[in-house]
């Protein structure tokens, strides 16, 4: 396999001008994760100031009603209430070691752009976040958060507007500032070495899950489940768990259903392209133009995916499904009142695959899902779409 | 000797222009193009429009959407190709596209459609030497300069491996950023001219910024052996929509304009001659 490549995928598909800049990460990063200050540090900063771990929690109540053993990572109680804070304080404490002095970030749901605020005010680091304008509008209070963070967040107005025209800002905002500037990119996507930067920082995901669930059970998981945009939180349970017998299965966004062309769901439905630095699955027309895409849940809001993803969707290690805007909104309902737990919208996909799932499985069978968010910043939007009835 | 290698060969410094084909619509596009062809354009950079063009500045992403709603399909990027070719049987042309718009259509068929069409030369701005071998062999096959970029923070490692791919002329860009017109250009060009002159016989073109004739003059005066002027033009444009005749006296009045700055001092009846023989 060559360097930066997953089977056929990934690769550095950027204009030239970015290439330095990727070189001088792919070096500070090989340096820095050998560097014991540097994971002393971060350590500190992932259970000190994060709240690592995350409990792994058992759910009678749904493990009742479903027949089988329901096990939630969960990341929703991960300060910021995401995953996300994991790969920023990871790539935030980088920046530092790497003397830039300012970060950029691109953001979708705003959960990237809360995760880069928090870690810009905790080091001490100026935060700039990119989000479409139609983002902006649709996670209006995390915008305040960033805000109240100390980030100033820049409305993105060109293409859809949404999370891949934040990228593009950001790309192009990194271009011109290469000399003090980090671009921390909030998924397993885009250029090498991004992929692998992101995975690795959320890789602790899995490794809590696998320890925890040992611990609790005796034994590893039948099947772990993650929802699937950029793909970071689901690579990062599931790359712990890669040579052991245990299925995984990644959630992408159904949006009205794969048929209506309405959906973020590049693995289910997508073909290989290049896109934003990699070559991965990606949602294009014939002639190689992205396509807008749509999801309730705007983190999965993506016409690409990650391209480790990619060959794990060929090689047959991973299963990608999709679950509709409507499964995802019925699961985000049934996980708050049966367990009082509110999901991110994204991650209510990965709950909504289980509860379709469950009837295939035993009651002895454990099911593993990662709860990569909360939420807290989805509850306006839904009450919205249901008149306020939940 | 390939119309490239002709130009450069015959005129030096050149003057290089940009447009997006289909903007700002798929007819007036080759319209757009004859016009700076008659104007002066020495050799015609024509982008193919695409939905994510990171490495263009607000003015041309512009145009590519502009293009992309007119439905500018790759196919129309080929027939522009042809008709400005018969226009202008002399002129080198150089698509300039994203590399998705390649992989998607398979490098075979797009190298070998582009020779089709009567283009000369392809630049792919997102696809650094790393990645070069994918489209290597077709361009070779086709007989298709690959046109090669170099930015400031190049390294000269790079710089030598990146100049191995080299052919037709190669694409200097004269700052960390985007494209886009800047007030100045930064100081650095002549350095950067000078350490490329010395690791190839290749004549060197500056892009990005390059929006004044002063700009046009200090590249010149740096060294290069052409100018590329994109976003400035583009922009002229998008500010005449509504009044074709206006667009079109608007874009040869400024590249009479810019390539002024080709001279040092310039004498009036020498200007007249020039563009005449463009």
């Amino acid at each position: 396999m060559k360097a930066g490549r997953y089977g056929i995928y990934g690769g550095q598909y950027v204009p030239e001008t970015l290439m330095s800049a990727l070189i001088e990460l792919e070096e500070t990063y090989e340096r820095v994760r050998e560097n014991p200050e540097f994971s002393r540090r971060l350590s500190w900063y992932l259970h000190e100031y994060a709240g690592r771990e995350t409990p792994l929690t058992y759910c009678g109540n749904l493990s009742r009603d479903l027949g089988c053993r329901v096990y939630l990572k969960r990341e929703d109680l991960l300060h910021g209430g995401a995953h996300k804070l994991n790969n920023t304080l990871g790539q935030a404490l980088m920046a530092k070691f790497m003397g830039k002095h300012r970060l950029i970030a691109e953001t979708g749901a705003g959960q990237h752009g809360v995760a880069t605020a928090i870690a810009g005010a905790a080091l001490d680091l100026p935060v700039e976040v990119y989000m479409g304008e139609v983002d902006t509008r649709r996670q209006a209070l995390n915008v305040f958060r960033m805000e109240l963070l100390g980030a100033r967040v820049v409305p993105v107005a060109s293409g859809t507007r949404t999370l891949k025209d934040a990228i593009n800002a950001a790309m192009r905002d990194w271009v011109a500032n290469l000399r003090d500037t980090h671009y921390l990119l909030g998924s397993c996507v885009g250029p090498h070495p991004f992929p692998r930067i992101v995975r690795d920082f959320q890789s602790v995901i899995g490794e809590e899950a696998r320890r925890q669930i040992l611990e609790r059970e005796g034994r590893l998981p039948d099947t772990v489940v993650a929802c699937v945009g950029g793909g970071s939180n689901a690579i990062g349970i599931f790359y712990p768990f890669s040579n052991d017998d245990v299925t995984l299965v990644g959630v992408e966004a159904g949006g009205d259903g794969l048929e209506s062309g309405r959906h973020g769901a590049s693995l289910s439905a997508g073909s290989v392209g290049v896109f934003q630095g990699a070559l991965s699955y990606l949602l294009q027309d014939g002639d190689g133009q992205a396509l807008e895409t749509h999801s309730v849940a705007a983190g999965l809001d993506h016409p690409s995916v990650g391209p480790e993803h990619a060959m794990l969707k060929d090689s047959g290690r991973v299963h990608y499904e999709a679950a509709t805007d409507a499964e995802a909104l019925h699961a985000f309902r049934r996980l708050s009142r049966t367990e009082g737990i509110i999901p991110a919208l994204e991650s209510a996909h990965a709950v909504a695959y289980a509860l379709r799932a469950a009837d295939d499985l035993d009651k002895d069978d454990i099911l593993v899902i990662n709860l990569s968010g909360r939420g807290d910043k989805d509850v306006a939007d839904v009450a919205n779409l249901h008149g306020g009835v939940a | 000797m390939s119309r490239i290698a002709g130009l450069f060969a015959r005129k030096n410094p050149v003057f290089i222009g940009f447009t997006v084909a289909g903007d700002p619509g798929i007819e007036a596009s080759f319209g757009v193009a004859k016009t700076m062809i008659d104007a002066g354009v020495d050799l015609l950079e024509v982008a193919v429009p695409y939905s994510d063009p990171v490495a263009d500045g607000p003015v041309i992403e512009r145009a590519h959407v502009r293009a992309l709603r007119a439905g500018t399909t790759p196919d129309d990027v080929f027939a522009l190709v042809r008709r400005i070719r018969e226009h202008a049987p002399a002129l080198p042309l150089v698509l300039f596209t994203y590399h998705n718009i390649i992989h998607r259509r398979g490098p075979d068929r797009f190298f070998s459609e582009a020779a089709a069409a009567g283009a000369d030369g392809v630049l792919i701005v997102d696809l650094p030497s790393e990645e070069s071998g994918e489209v290597a062999p077709y361009a070779a096959r086709y007989g298709i300069d690959r046109i090669v970029l170099i930015a400031p923070t190049t390294s000269p490692e790079r710089q030598r491996t990146i100049l191995k791919d080299a052919s037709g002329f190669v694409y200097l860009i004269s700052l960390e950023g985007v494209t886009g017109e800047r007030d100045r250009l930064p100081p650095g060009i002549a350095g950067l001219v000078g350490a490329v002159r010395e690791k190839t016989d290749l004549p060197l073109a500056v892009g990005f910024g390059v929006s004044r004739p002063e700009h046009v003059r200090s590249v010149v005066a740096a060294g290069a052996n052409g100018v590329i002027v994109g976003s400035a033009l583009v922009r002229l444009i998008e500010e005449h929509l509504d009044d074709g005749a206006a667009m079109h006296e608007a874009l040869a009045t400024a590249i009479v304009a810019l390539r002024r700055g080709l001279v040092p001092n310039p004498e009036p009846d020498m200007l007249r001659r020039e563009r005449v023989e463009g």
